[in-house]
């Protein structure tokens, strides 16, 4: 068991409530769900696509079954969690719009974090190089599996208002730093967003 | 020589219920008294909380690990998950495998004596279910003094055994491992099954099972229905790898109708062995429960039967190479499952080792095993 995170991780697990019913989809080898389950007390279930993904999850001792989130979370009643966790996974996703209305269908808050190709390193490099920047939090080239679909903190935020999305909380990170001041040119300094997500009370009726 | 992980030699038991009473059975049929063969390995702790309960497929019995002679060959079916250090530690968990009603290892079935006649009960034994199954087994672990179960886990037609206990006795399982199985059994498997009993209908020895007197036993279908059996076992894959179109003894086609190709000769070999220690009455039976076996029944509908097993934490286990119970019939029960709230864990292992995958799988299956079982020893305080 670790007891220190990925700075990215800190900062879900910060925004998890103790106690929390939480689902994490996309959950890997269980590391931030572990962490969750003995730091923060939660009811903790996961998602995972890998066989090894899975097997390291049950040797942690966790609850996680292997699924594929593209085919939807049919299976998990409305509101049946505090909190579904989308860490790094939405950039693979092949209609991540549908995992999102389903995160707040299944729980009543969500947490997404993201790499920003709105970085101004990102911006640069397309400018001068004509290439398609990297991410920092994710190295693959865009020939490489999985797929990915590059997005940034403006679309992000563009896309929850036109789905009637609030983001409650918002943390930032900058080459693996919190950046504490939340400034309109976020979307410029920031590698990585962390997202706290409900349901806008408009769209509730 | 047993090994140091094995739990060395084991001697199986027997317990007799339903004496004065009868066993009531699914079908309305009493059945009296009744007997199960059943051995343990572990110790049971002082608050009874370790217990494991280990469920047999069709060809099975109660002899699961160990030996049961210092020089006996070959150790029981599941040895190379229960024993000291393995998946079900024995230094941990009082290990427990009965043999199921209408076996022919110990428990009562058609060989069974009739005490109303004195002789071989045959086709007069009643047809049983698997719900008939688990309920002996409760009477077995009630005998034993053990209020929950820790766990009770099986394969194939084992898993519907654990099904059936999550589902009709939640109340005393706490974990339920169900692999490669189905909560319904569909036309196909029916058909497979039906298959293979009308080949032990068709052998003249079998005489509506009445073959235990005179020695003629039904030997010719009952090979057959296993080596029908033994495809549905393996995959394409596995059949290709390990036989191939190589023929047995000669080099060129022999233009005859004998054994010429290694599969045949496989599949022989495995019907012979089989005829040694099986019953073919026995096999009618089991196969029998297994076609009745449909656990949306009555309740409608998967999630409404497994209801009651919200409280059960579960690790369900499939194989993608096994088409005789496929990966979708455990991802269906998976979706149950979690409709209800159960804490369910589940992994489609990638195998081509098809339905036997399930005992085969011995590296991975190890692992998932043991890591669930660690949890659950870990959430109960369970030591050795």
């Amino acid at each position: 068991m670790t007891d220190s995170l990925r700075p990215d991780l800190r900062i879900v697990a910060d925004f998890v409530p103790a106690g929390a019913k939480v689902l994490d989809l996309g959950c890997g080898d269980g590391l931030l769900l572990e962490y969750l389950v003995h730091h923060k007390g939660v009811a903790g279930r996961g998602i995972e696509l890998s066989e090894t993904g899975v097997l390291a999850c049950v040797r942690r001792g966790l609850s996680v079954r292997q699924g594929d989130l593209q085919e939807g979370l049919a299976d998990y009643p409305d509101g049946s969690f505090d909190c579904v966790v989308l860490s790094q996974t939405l950039p693979f996703l092949d209609d991540p719009g549908m995992i999102i209305r389903e995160t707040l269908r299944v729980g009543s808050q969500a947490i997404v974090s993201f790499p920003n190709w709105g970085h101004w390193r990102c911006r640069l490099k397309l400018l001068f190089t004509g290439r398609i920047p990297l991410a920092s939090d994710l190295p693959q080239r865009w020939d490489e599996k999985p797929r990915w679909q590059a997005f940034t903190i403006t679309d992000f935020a563009q896309f929850c208002r036109r789905a009637g999305i609030d983001i409650t909380r918002q943390a930032y990170l900058a080459g693996g730093r919190r950046v504490h001041h939340i400034t309109r040119f976020t979307n410029l300094l920031s590698t990585t967003a962390v997202f706290m997500l409900e349901n806008a009370r408009r769209s509730r009726g | 020589m047993p090994a140091p992980d094995s739990i060395g030699i084991v001697h199986t038991q027997y317990f007799t219920f339903a004496a004065d009473r009868p066993f009531i059975l699914e079908s309305g049929a009493p059945l009296s008294p009744v007997t199960l063969a059943y051995e343990t390995y572990g110790r049971l702790n002082a608050d009874r909380s370790n217990a494991v309960l280990v469920v047999h497929a069709l060809s099975g019995g109660a002899h699961a690990a160990g030996y049961r002679t210092a020089d006996d060959p070959k150790p029981g079916w599941w040895d190379d998950a229960i024993g000291p250090g393995k998946a079900f530690d024995t230094d941990r968990f009082f290990v427990i495998c009965s043999n199921v009603l209408g076996s022919c290892y110990g428990s009562s079935g058609p060989s069974s004596i009739d005490p109303a006649t004195g002789q071989p009960y045959g086709l007069r034994f009643p047809v049983v279910t698997i719900g008939d199954m688990v309920r002996a087994q409760v009477a077995l672990i009630d005998h034993l003094g053990i209020e929950k179960l820790l766990c009770v886990a099986g394969g194939s037609v084992g898993g519907m055994q654990v099904l059936e206990w999550a589902a009709r006795h939640g109340e005393r399982v706490r974990a339920a491992i169900p692999l490669a199985t189905t909560a319904r059994s569909n036309a196909m498997q029916i058909a497979l099954s039906e298959v293979g009993r009308q080949a032990i209908y068709a052998d003249p020895n079998w005489q509506n099972g009445d073959y235990y007197a005179n020695g003629r036993r039904p030997d010719a279908g009952l090979a057959v229905a296993r080596m029908i059996a033994h495809i549905t076992y393996l995959s394409e894959q596995a059949m290709h790898r390990k036989f191939g179109r190589r023929l047995q003894s000669q080099e060129r086609f022999g233009y005859q109708f004998q054994t010429e190709f290694q599969v045949e000769s496989y599949l022989r070999h495995q019907g012979n062995a089989f005829i040694q220690r099986f019953d073919a009455n026995s096999y009618l039976y089991i196969t029998k429960a297994m076609d009745y076996f449909d656990l949306t029944m009555p309740a409608g509908s998967l999630a409404a039967a497994l209801a009651g097993a919200a409280a059960v934490k579960f690790l369900v286990v499939s194989f993608t190479s096994d088409w005789l119970y496929p990966s979708h019939h455990s991802k269906e029960l998976v979706s149950a499952l979690t409709a209800v709230g159960a804490d369910v864990s589940y992994l489609d292992i990638e195998s081509s080792a098809g339905h036997d995958a399930f005992l085969v799988e011995v590296d991975t299956m190890t692992r998932l095993l043991g890591s669930f079982m660690d949890r659950l020893a870990s959430e109960e305080g369970i030591r050795s």
